[in-house]
């Protein structure tokens, strides 16, 4: 093992400053009750926030092959990582074996392949399911990467209600912005509501969903749109609970979001604030949901990987720290901090480790976690929050009034809208009116091309894994495993929940290829 | 005699592409909307299309340029196979000028221009730069 470098001694929340100035948890705003912790929380979820516990360290890590990526969370964790975050393969994200023709190029290249419930559990060789929560970021086949989960905790005599963590589940922004869709609208839909439904019932601390805005602002929208059809995306999920008979009030408490930060310091840290306001008041107001515990909005927060630069990529751990300080002044519950060589591909070990290592000295250096909300109050901030949640309502009515998000959606509404916004960015650079530091403008012409070490995958690991798939699969029972696909078809058919069918599934050998192609013999797949 | 030329010159024909199982259609939509502006007739076939396919379309649509965007990392298999599959279809690499972008990083550039792409654009190029690439491949 590693030499584990040594943790801090003492704690990020401090109650004095280096002068030995003593430091409140917080100060009040212009409205005095107007808290952190208080109701529409605004200023926080928590009333000592991060006095009482740091955001979580969650770098976002996959690539190659199981084992590779292993070695990867091991290496984060020793280096004091809080959480896992599991990028998975093109393939895997769209139900694809690796040894599919489809797959072909793709294996291992944005993510890690996994195909079975063996490639599961040597993923997390090792890692402590019971104390390290697991975010996996999966959305088409989502229902069958809990299988595995849970499959993989079952082999291990870990209960499943001792799991913690987050599956992305958020099929809608697929449809919108980040494109791993592989059923059409409708029974993608019915699977994010399993998941729901089974989780409720067999993984009771593990959030269902984690409602994503980063990926439409990675394909260009503004802030405020980001908000507005992330919420609108929260909505038809709630409304699809209710309709499925769950209680609300134990989703409501589950429910977890995914929001960008991006270079404008001042906005991002209105726009955490506006979207806290504005679901504290959605769960209340349309789904009369009153208990306030019900509204907290927890979120993920990841730094704006469409604003790092290809030219003079040292820059980005400028732009990377902006964004990290607006999301932990913005008040987030978990943070990725990306590495400055990620215009160009994976990061190195190198830039993983100062990407981790940003988070750090915000939390243990930067005195910013040492006090709740601590801009609540200045005047520009609290004047572009409300115009933040002015903004977004007038967006969320004329979702209402064109009859609700997935109409929206069938008719490509944001779609568009987010189009539009990337080409007014792209022309806004070109013309200068958008300034990017090192590239229109202070470029050092003399300076030659990149220095950044993305990392490459290597290309012999793509076949090694085929062949390996292939013989794990010839090594099957025929029989057994068209009996585990008929009763899933079955059960999707007769429209059950397929969780059950899909543990046993797992468990039983049937691979994400085979569950994806039962799944779309029932489905069908969406084409755009 | 250029400016003459370029007016009785029908628009530059293009075909943009997304082969493999890539999603990150921003760059590639900017770049539809782009040429469309500076006057050229654009095709773009959306995402999952294997290379056999983009390779019909190039040939169907008789296209003066091909475009092929790709951010998933699997630029190393698929632009040469789209080579391969464009010349195997007749596509002649010396008249249809084909050309790569995405986060490729530049040192997998020369195995692609040795692949038969003229050019491989990376993140952050302007759009100028590319109409005029096009311009200059397809007019002289």
């Amino acid at each position: 093992m590693k030499h584990a470098p040594e943790p801090p001694r003492s704690s990020g929340g401090r109650d004095t400053t280096p002068s030995g100035i003593s430091l409140k948890v917080t100060y009040p705003a212009e409205d005095p009750r107007d808290l952190p912790g208080e109701f529409p929380f605004t200023r926080g979820i928590h009333a000592n926030m991060y006095r009482g516990k740091l955001w979580t360290f969650r770098q976002y890590a996959g690539f190659g092959n199981v084992e590779e990526t292993n070695r990867r969370f091991r290496y984060l964790l020793e280096q004091g990582q809080t959480g896992l975050s599991v990028a998975f393969d093109l393939p895997t994200q769209i139900g694809y074996d690796s040894d599919d023709s489809l797959a072909g190029g793709e294996v291992g290249k944005v993510g890690v392949p996994i195909s079975t419930l063996e490639d599961m559990d040597a993923l997390l060789e090792g890692i402590p399911l019971e104390d390290v929560s697991i975010s996996m970021t999966i959305n088409s086949t989502a229902a069958m990467l809990v299988a595995f989960l849970v499959g993989v905790a079952r082999k291990r005599g870990i209960p499943p209600q001792k799991l913690r963590g987050t599956v992305q589940n958020d099929m809608l922004k697929e449809f919108i912005s980040r494109r791993t869709y592989r059923f059409p609208v409708a029974p993608s839909l019915r699977l994010v509501t399993d998941i729901f439904e089974y989780c409720q019932q067999e993984l009771p601390r593990w959030n269902p969903i984690s409602v994503s805005g980063y990926h439409m602002r990675e394909a260009g929208s503004t802030a405020t749109q980001e908000v507005a059809f992330t919420l609108a995306n929260a909505i038809a999920y709630l409304e699809a609970a209710r309709e499925r008979g769950m209680p609300l009030e134990s989703l409501t408490r589950r429910i977890s979001f995914f929001w960008n930060a991006h270079n404008h310091l001042l906005e991002e840290i209105a726009k955490f604030r506006a979207a806290r306001r504005l679901w504290a008041q959605i769960v209340r107001e349309r789904f009369g949901v009153v208990d306030p515990e019900c509204g907290r909005m927890r979120f993920h927060v990841q730094t704006a990987g469409s604003t790092l630069t290809s030219q003079e990529p040292e820059n980005n751990a400028v732009r990377v720290t902006i964004q990290a300080l607006a999301a932990v002044l913005g008040g987030t519950q978990s943070l990725h901090t990306n590495g400055i060589d990620e215009a160009l591909g994976l990061p190195s070990q190198a830039s993983a480790r100062t990407a981790l290592r940003t988070q750090q000295i915000l939390a243990y250096e930067s005195g910013v976690a040492d006090v709740a909300d601590p801009l609540g109050g200045a005047p520009a901030v609290e004047a572009l929050t409300t115009a933040v949640e002015d903004e977004v309502r007038k967006i969320l009515e004329r979702i209402d009034a064109l009859g609700g998000t997935l109409r929206a959606v069938e008719e490509g509404l944001p779609q568009q809208a987010i189009e539009e916004e990337a080409y007014r960015q792209q022309k806004e650079i070109e013309s200068g009116e958008r300034n990017v530091v090192g590239v229109n403008c202070f470029r050092d012409e003399s300076s030659g091309s990149t220095e950044a070490a993305a990392q490459g995958v290597d290309v012999a690991l793509e076949p090694k894994r085929i062949e390996t798939l292939r013989k794990r699969k010839a090594a099957r029972s025929k029989a057994r495993i068209a009996s585990l696909c008929a009763r899933l078809r079955a059960d999707a058919g007769e429209n059950k929940n397929v969780l059950p069918a899909l543990v046993e599934c797992g468990e039983g050998g049937v691979t994400i290829g085979e569950m994806a192609t039962t799944l779309a013999q029932v489905y069908g797949e969406y084409h755009e | 005699m250029s400016d003459q030329g370029s007016q009785r010159d029908p628009p530059i024909r293009v075909l943009l592409a997304k082969p493999g199982l890539d999603g990150h259609d921003r760059g590639i939509k900017v770049i539809v909307r782009a040429l469309r502006d500076a006057g050229m007739e654009v095709i773009y076939t959306g995402l999952r299309v294997t290379p056999a396919t983009i390779a019909l379309a190039a040939v169907q649509e008789d296209v003066d340029a091909v475009g092929i965007s790709n951010l998933s990392g699997a630029h190393r298999t698929l632009l040469p196979e789209v080579a391969r599959q464009l010349e195997q279809a007749g596509v002649d690499l010396g008249r249809v000028a084909l050309f790569g972008g995405g986060t490729i990083p530049p040192e997998d550039h020369p195995e692609l221009l040795a692949a038969g792409f003229r050019a491989v654009f990376g993140p952050g190029t302007p759009t100028t730069e590319i109409v005029r690439f096009l311009e200059k491949e397809v007019r002289s």
